[in-house]
């Protein structure tokens, strides 16, 4: 059936159905997927102990069966996340590197900012304002290639800073006495500021902006509609179509388990991720 | 004379030829009071051998009148009463001695364990008007038997009988109760460490070595005695989760600062979840009852003693590792400038990245919302 529909889609686009596009592989999806997964269980394991004065976080403790088995899941959840922050850097090399691989590190296709992101964050804002017209993106808008690079650098902070914590004694060898008093400041100030970044302004400018209200499922299914993606991406669609690519990028309509799955998924870590936040906030302001 | 010689009169051998006599007079008063005098039970008591007239002194004929004075148990009983009348029992009308003796016709001696007054019985005893809400506002005193009950003391007392645990009188005395505002009691702040020290005394010594014991003895009253870490009754075994949790703040209400400088460590943050009470607090650093400065050489936060002391929990801990601050202090530029601008940078790279997005985020929702309303493209759906 999917094939079929591919098929179709890819004759007659406009009558038998929408065309959809790859986006995301297989291995990006379950990458993004064990990255929220472990970034939830350190947000509601991480939490509690950044405000273990709240009203919340001892009772958290004492029905989970105290710090103990917060410390054990934080440090589970942390070291999963280290060897999927390993992997994706030995794809990342593997790709630039040995492979030669272009626009990995650079180019249109490239997670590293450039003049055009420069130019798309201030054209954004002049259309925010009415006063120019809304930028063309290409394959990772401004926002998205700083949601990576917030997470590469929190990673490499707040790992460091936790694992610098959780080995003390053997970091101390050469770490200065004051930087084991300012790893926990760095870990949980970081990592306050991971959290209250992703459940609110990831979510909000990922999934629950009018856009692609209430959840952008590509992250799931890899494939968005032609209508999304020239709609999202206009200069990546038009440089692919160009290019004469579209073709080799077509993907599967995502069948409706998927389509079910992924939102049941999503819509959990969404709902857990705003939990966390109002418990955050309300950490600040009521105690 | 005469109540000393019915006495002598009583465990004398002339007992058994007064015997008829003295059942005839009791016969007599019984045939009236048996309803609350059991007449087996009194001669078992400590006062069996006593004639009904010698404590009912007044009553001379058959039928006595309505009215009678009341019996003066201090005529016998002088140093009792002249204890009790300097006390906060003093006043006899609201606590006749058998508020605390119990039946007057049943009267054991306290080390019999029919005794209202025998050890185990004390706190059961005195908890009739302490264990009363109504009574401890009346008096604006707290209702301490509930806290005592469940206290250290109290477990030991009336869950295993520990004729050696401290009751009621072990540390107020039992006619000469003074309040703990008089400097005459036990139980006055600086007299505590001493009288805890009757049954505690190798912790009294330690205590005394340590700076708090000497600021007490020095006449500092600011400074704490054993019930203002253990409380007075609600004393709780230390080395219990309860006791440990709750012992942070304690030694936080008076040092203050050290408190909120602990409260931003990794010990306070894990310390105060609760389900693991094994993370280091005050005195697990300090030591309890022989806290010293760490000047002194004794001490276990003596620099020399650092590594030994970390090294409880932390296993590998070394010279370096024990440059950590438990107490730092990320806000004072001057003491700890290292960690004041880590804290200042972290703080502005959160408050800037989310100042920045929230704003940024805001306006595109507004935009993207009125995009989609005019263009009306998206009923609610994608792609406006």
């Amino acid at each position: 059936m999917a094939d079929l529909q591919q098929t179709a889609g890819s004759r007659a686009p406009s009558h038998a159905g929408e065309r959809y596009f790859m986006r995301f592989t297989r291995a990006q999806r379950y990458m993004h997927a064990v990255l929220f997964t472990t970034f939830l269980g350190l947000a509601a394991t991480g939490l509690p102990m950044r405000f273990s004065e709240s009203f919340w976080a001892r009772k958290f403790a004492s029905g989970v069966g105290g710090f103990g088995t917060i410390i054990f899941f934080h440090k589970f959840f942390a070291v999963v996340l280290t060897l999927a922050f390993l992997i994706h850097l030995k794809e990342v090399f593997t790709r630039g590197l040995f492979h030669r691989e272009k626009g990995i590190f650079w180019g249109k296709t490239s997670m590293v900012a450039n003049w055009k992101d420069v130019k798309d964050l201030f054209g954004h804002v002049r259309w925010f304002l009415g006063l120019g017209p809304k930028p063309q993106f290409e394959r990772y808008a401004y926002w998205e290639k700083f949601d990576y690079w917030a997470v590469f650098w929190g990673m490499i902070f707040i790992g460091f800073s936790g694992y610098a914590m959780w080995f003390a004694p053997f970091f101390a060898r050469f770490l200065p006495g004051w930087a084991l008093n300012a790893v926990l400041v760095i870990h949980s100030e970081e990592g306050l500021l991971a959290i209250l970044f992703i459940f609110s302004i990831h979510f909000v400018n990922t999934h629950l902006r009018p856009d692609s209200f209430p959840m952008d499922m590509v992250i799931f299914t890899g494939v968005e509609s032609e209508e999304e993606f020239k709609t999202k991406r206009p200069e990546e669609y038009q440089r692919v179509a160009a290019q004469g690519k579209l073709e080799s990028r077509l993907g599967v309509k995502p069948p409706v388990w998927l389509l079910n799955f992924s939102k049941a998924v999503g819509y959990s870590a969404i709902f857990i991720g705003l939990l966390l936040l109002v418990l955050t906030l309300s950490a600040y302001f009521v105690g | 004379m005469k109540t000393a010689s019915s006495i002598a009169l009583a465990m004398g051998a002339l007992l058994v030829f007064s015997a008829p006599r003295i059942a005839q007079a009791e016969a007599d008063c019984l045939a009236c009071h048996r309803d609350y005098v059991d007449a087996g039970k009194f001669h078992a008591s400590l006062h069996g051998s006593l004639k009904c007239g010698d404590c009912h002194a007044t009553i001379k004929d058959y039928p006595h009148p309505d009215q009678v004075t009341p019996v003066k148990c201090e005529s016998c009983h002088t140093g009792e009463a002249e204890g009790l009348a300097g006390s906060v029992h003093a006043n006899r009308a609201e606590n006749p001695c058998t508020s605390c003796h119990g039946d007057a016709h049943a009267i054991f001696p306290k080390g019999d364990p029919r005794s209202a007054v025998y050890p185990l019985n004390i706190p059961h005893t005195c908890g009739a008007c302490h264990g009363n809400d109504a009574l401890a506002k009346k008096h604006g005193l707290p209702n301490v038997y509930p806290l005592y009950i469940d206290s250290i003391h109290g477990f030991a007392l009336s869950k295993e009988g520990l004729l050696v645990a401290a009751n009621c009188q072990s540390c107020h005395g039992s006619h000469h109760i003074l309040s703990r505002a008089d400097p005459q009691s036990p139980t006055y702040k600086a007299n505590i460490p001493k009288m805890c020290g009757n049954c505690h005394a190798g912790i009294t010594a330690n205590y005394a070595g340590g700076v708090h014991g000497k600021a007490v003895a020095s006449g500092n009253l600011n400074a704490p005695v054993c019930s203002d870490c253990h409380t007075a009754h609600a004393i709780l075994q230390p080395t219990e989760a309860t006791f440990r949790m709750q012992s942070t703040p304690i030694c936080g209400s008076c040092h203050k600062d050290k408190l909120s400088t602990y409260r931003d460590t990794f010990h306070s943050q894990l310390g105060s979840l609760g389900g693991y009470v094994e993370t280091a607090r005050c005195w697990d650093c300090h030591g309890a009852h022989d806290v010293l400065p760490a000047s002194d050489p004794r001490s276990p936060i003596a620099p020399a003693n650092l590594v030994a002391t970390c090294g409880k929990c932390h296993a590998g801990a070394n010279a370096s590792f024990v440059q950590y601050q438990p107490h730092a202090n990320a806000h004072n530029r001057k003491l700890n400038p290292a960690l004041f601008f880590t804290r200042l940078f972290m703080n502005l790279l959160l408050a800037g990245t989310l100042g920045f997005f929230v704003i940024h985020t805001m306006l595109w929702l507004i935009r993207s919302r009125y995009q989609q309303i005019k263009t009306r493209s998206a009923k609610g759906g994608k792609n406006g």
